[in-house]
């Protein structure tokens, strides 16, 4: 699982901050900033239910193909 | 009544107090779908956007920054408050907020029950912590909980205008103070983008103005509710009271069934949409009520159940998209601490009246109760 935050889009609503507080974290401009980019799989739950929660849509993950895992 | 309207499927159409019709988004995949959609404009001038009520067409509601505006200048100016509201930000509150809650309710025991939540509780949490935040004199309290609150549930278009104006007059005088000498405070910040050109003068009193109406009536709204479902199921009480449930779970439950304004938004759509063999023509306004939308049987199983160990953030309580409320960091501190302390200082919480006398306000858009008498 790889994940891009697009900075762009990000409002600083904080919900992926909340919901997966090992993977993201807000900067001192109030915008999300991606600790793991490969966080753990024991993770995935969590960050699937950020991206989910998301207003600004700003988080894409992108789940690593069988071969490589 | 809702029930009925959203038995009729995710997307119906209702005709509003002033006759005109507009669809109404009960259904959460929807909901979200359409917040996200930049064919959704929030631009409060245009006559396509829906009035809600008669209050709200008083050309200050009418043009409110930041709420009111669609990308780029909504964007603009959520940036400069972003990191005013971060969690970092919110979060170096707490020893500020949990002394603020403490003290009142030291005031309330020196009361003695019975004690008034909405006014000696729920009401002067937002209010004191804005105006640490903001750097505005606590002082001054019930002049903008009145102002803020005449703007919110004016009797009419002039009684709304004529407390916005008297707002902006004392915002106004608090922002030249600022530029005058400036303090530690999220006002004299935005006076700093002043000197940067990023704005003017007048778009850090409207700024001001719009933290205020957002931040005060919202949550001073919420707690009385709040405490209202919680009386309403002494278990769930008595296990929030025992710390079984974390108090920072249960206030998603609370923010998901009382959601305090029921419109997690109202847009009208500025390029015809097809959305689930609906065509939402251009000009169209739209209310995405998230009453209904939090209580979707397709997210929430028994959506009509209260269940504070539920914890799900899946509620548009705080809207969604890109107009998602800024503050809602600190509301959810807020929330946190008011009802942790809230119960365990005060273990005997309970209604001082009968249910029947209390009275839901009939003014605004915003549900709460007029008073809420409790003893302990």
């Amino acid at each position: 699982m790889l994940i891009t935050a697009d900075r762009d889009r990000c409002i600083g609503a904080g919900l992926c901050v909340l919901t997966a507080p090992d993977v993201f974290e807000h900067d001192d401009d109030g915008l999300v900033h991606v600790l793991e980019q490969e966080p753990d799989a024991r993770l995935e739950g969590d960050v699937r239910l950020a991206q989910q929660l998301c207003p600004a849509r700003a988080l894409a993950l992108e789940t690593a193909s069988p071969q490589s895992t | 009544m809702y029930r009925e309207i959203s038995e009729r499927g995710p997307i119906n159409k209702v005709t509003l107090w002033d006759g005109r019709q507009v669809w109404l988004i009960t259904g959460y995949e929807e909901g979200r779908r359409l917040l996200a959609d930049d064919r959704l404009s929030s631009d409060r001038s245009y006559d396509e956007y829906p009035t809600m009520a008669p209050h709200l067409g008083a050309p200050a509601a009418r043009k409110l920054v930041l709420v009111g505006e669609d990308p780029p200048l909504h964007n603009h100016h959520r940036r400069l408050l972003n990191p005013e509201f971060s969690l970092k930000h919110a979060r170096a509150l707490r020893p500020d907020i949990e002394r603020i809650v403490n003290g009142l309710i030291d005031g309330i025991e020196e009361i003695g029950a019975p004690a008034d939540l909405v006014e000696h509780f729920a009401a002067p949490i937002p209010s004191l912590v804005m105006s640490a935040l903001l750097g505005i004199p606590y002082e001054d309290h019930a002049f903008f909980q009145a102002a803020t609150a005449g703007i919110m549930q004016g009797k009419d278009p002039a009684s709304t205008e004529a407390a916005a104006a008297e707002l902006v007059r004392y915002l106004d005088r608090l922002v030249t103070a600022q530029e005058e000498e400036r303090g530690e405070s999220l006002v004299g910040r935005l006076v700093e983008h002043v000197d940067t050109g990023e704005l003017s003068h007048d778009e850090v009193v409207q700024l001001t103005m719009v933290l205020l109406i957002a931040g005060l009536e919202t949550t001073s709204s919420m707690i009385p509710l709040g405490v209202l479902a919680l009386l309403d199921h002494p278990e769930q009480l008595a296990a929030l009271r025992a710390g079984e449930v974390p108090a920072v779970t249960a206030i998603e439950e609370l923010l998901r069934i009382t959601a305090v304004t029921d419109f997690a938004g109202v847009r009208w759509i500025t390029a015809d949409i097809e959305i689930d063999g609906h065509l939402l023509k251009a000009g169209d306004g739209l209310v995405i009520s998230s009453t209904m939308v939090n209580r979707d049987e397709r997210v929430h199983e028994d959506p009509y159940a209260f269940d504070i160990t539920r914890g799900s953030r899946q509620h548009v309580t705080f809207g969604y998209g890109i107009h998602q409320c800024l503050g809602q960091n600190l509301a959810r501190l807020q929330l946190e601490i008011a009802f942790e302390t809230l119960v365990r200082r005060l273990p005997g919480l309970r209604l001082a009246v009968p249910a029947e006398e209390l009275r839901m306000r009939r003014t605004g858009t915003m549900q709460s109760v007029e008073r809420l008498p409790v003893a302990w």
